[in-house]
């Protein structure tokens, strides 16, 4: 089995839905169960990225916020 | 057991694109949702910059009809093609800078693409005859079909019964009987039919789906364009048109005023592309100053930008200029008064 990977998005300054957008990109090119971590600045995105990933099936494993930014990490669900 | 059909559905966030796909899943196709982010879309944004609308469920409507209907939503970038939908509308525009016909043409061509590539069967719109008077005619709905590309693809399970048939029909996907024939532009029947579905909590965007129907933003998309002598933008240009307030008090120059602490946050972040302005002696809102400008010009930026500090009625206040480069300067100027700030100059 591939080892898993974790991944980092600089999302910083982009506006939903282009947080979301990018993490849907980022995420076709990784494997079930990496982790990708998304460093954003639009509050907008603790909203939209964990609708999208209860959408298509991937997991929140944490969110941060601190500093007018708001970080997610997910984790890839199965494909 | 004859074959699943797959059907994409344009999700924009509204009521009717939400019905139009739970019409066509009820009768056993698999749906999942397409959105296109032109970079004018009313979803995300401004709420998202304006702190006071931080109250609001600034959520994005697409995904949540998405969640709603229980179907993947696949969100593109269209950001750079829109330009020559936008740009140069074959149809022309609407009451605004709205091209709602190419838009849609654009629209369910990029849709018809997609289930070329994704192995799809159809296309869904929530389109109704009559609900909008650019795109939505009965005289429209062949030329998006035919234009798009999409062809006898493309269904509309509001108001598919008064239009031919097309293929998902006659091939027996969908039954066309079980589809609608509403029109006009009353909305009695859409909330009815959601009542049905038990749907109770959907967005109705008055105008339409993106800012460029809306009267202010077009007549700053239009200021833009007039000052930089030709139609072309870039997504940063389309985003500071939403913020904060647009002052040109000369031809060769702007001044974008941030009228909340939100807009002034999401304004700091482009200091390194804009000279910017603030008071310095009296609290005041950060200013963008977009435009090439004499000396003279600056001055008289600058005293426009004390007009909204809290020293408007001083003598004289203390105007702080950062350069790109981020070095700063201080001048001494007298606020400009009420009337010396002309209606005119505001975009
Ligand atoms: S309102 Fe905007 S997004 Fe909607 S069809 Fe018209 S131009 Fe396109």
């Amino acid at each position: 089995m591939q080892e898993a990977i974790r991944e980092t998005l600089n999302a910083r300054r982009l506006l939903c839905p282009l947080p979301v957008i990018r993490t849907q990109d980022k995420v076709k090119q990784l494997n079930t169960g990496d982790q990708l971590e998304i460093i954003c600045t639009d509050p907008g995105v603790m909203h939209d990225i964990p609708a999208w990933c209860r959408i298509n099936g991937h997991k929140v494993l944490e969110t941060n916020t601190g500093n007018h930014e708001y970080i997610i990490i997910i984790e890839v669900g199965a494909k | 057991m004859s074959k699943q059909r797959k059907a994409v559905a344009l999700i924009s966030g509204g009521l009717d694109s939400m019905l139009a796909a739970k019409i066509v899943m009820e009768q056993g196709v698999h749906v999942e949702g397409i959105n296109f982010f032109t970079g004018f879309c009313v979803e995300g944004h401004t709420h998202a910059i304006r702190a006071q609308d931080n109250a609001k469920p600034n959520r994005n409507n697409a995904l949540w009809v998405a969640e709603q209907l229980g179907i993947k939503l696949h969100i593109v970038d269209v950001i750079q093609e829109y330009k020559k939908v936008l740009i140069n509308p074959k149809h022309g525009y609407g009451t605004h800078m709205n091209p709602c016909l190419d838009c849609k043409i654009f629209m369910v061509n990029k849709a018809k693409q997609w289930i070329v590539e994704n192995d799809f069967d159809f296309i869904i719109t929530g389109e109704v005859i009559g609900q909008r008077p650019m795109s939505q005619t009965k005289s429209k709905m062949p030329i998006v079909a035919k234009q798009s590309g999409a062809d006898d693809l493309l269904l509309r399970p509001m108001c598919a019964k008064n239009l031919p048939a097309t293929k998902p029909e006659l091939e027996g996907w969908v039954d066309r009987e079980k589809l609608h024939d509403i029109t006009g532009r009353s909305r009695k029947p859409q909330i009815e039919m959601a009542k049905q579905f038990g749907i109770d909590d959907y967005s109705q965007p008055a105008g339409g789906c993106c800012f460029l129907t809306d009267k202010y933003y077009s007549a700053k998309l239009v200021d833009l364009w007039k000052a930089q002598g030709d139609k072309d933008y870039e997504l940063d240009d389309i985003m500071l048109l939403k913020v904060g307030r647009h002052i040109r008090p000369k031809p060769n120059f702007k001044l974008i005023v941030a009228r909340e602490e939100g807009e002034g946050r999401f304004l700091q972040g482009y200091k390194k592309e804009f000279i910017s302005m603030h008071c310095s002696s009296h609290p005041g809102p950060l200013t963008l100053i977009d435009g090439e400008m004499s000396a003279e010009d600056l001055y008289f930026a600058a005293r426009v930008v004390a007009r909204y500090a809290q020293g408007r009625d001083e003598d004289q206040v203390d105007i702080t200029i950062t350069q790109k480069d981020g070095s700063e300067r201080t001048i001494q100027v007298k606020p400009f008064s009420k009337a010396e700030v002309l209606n005119e100059w505001h975009v």
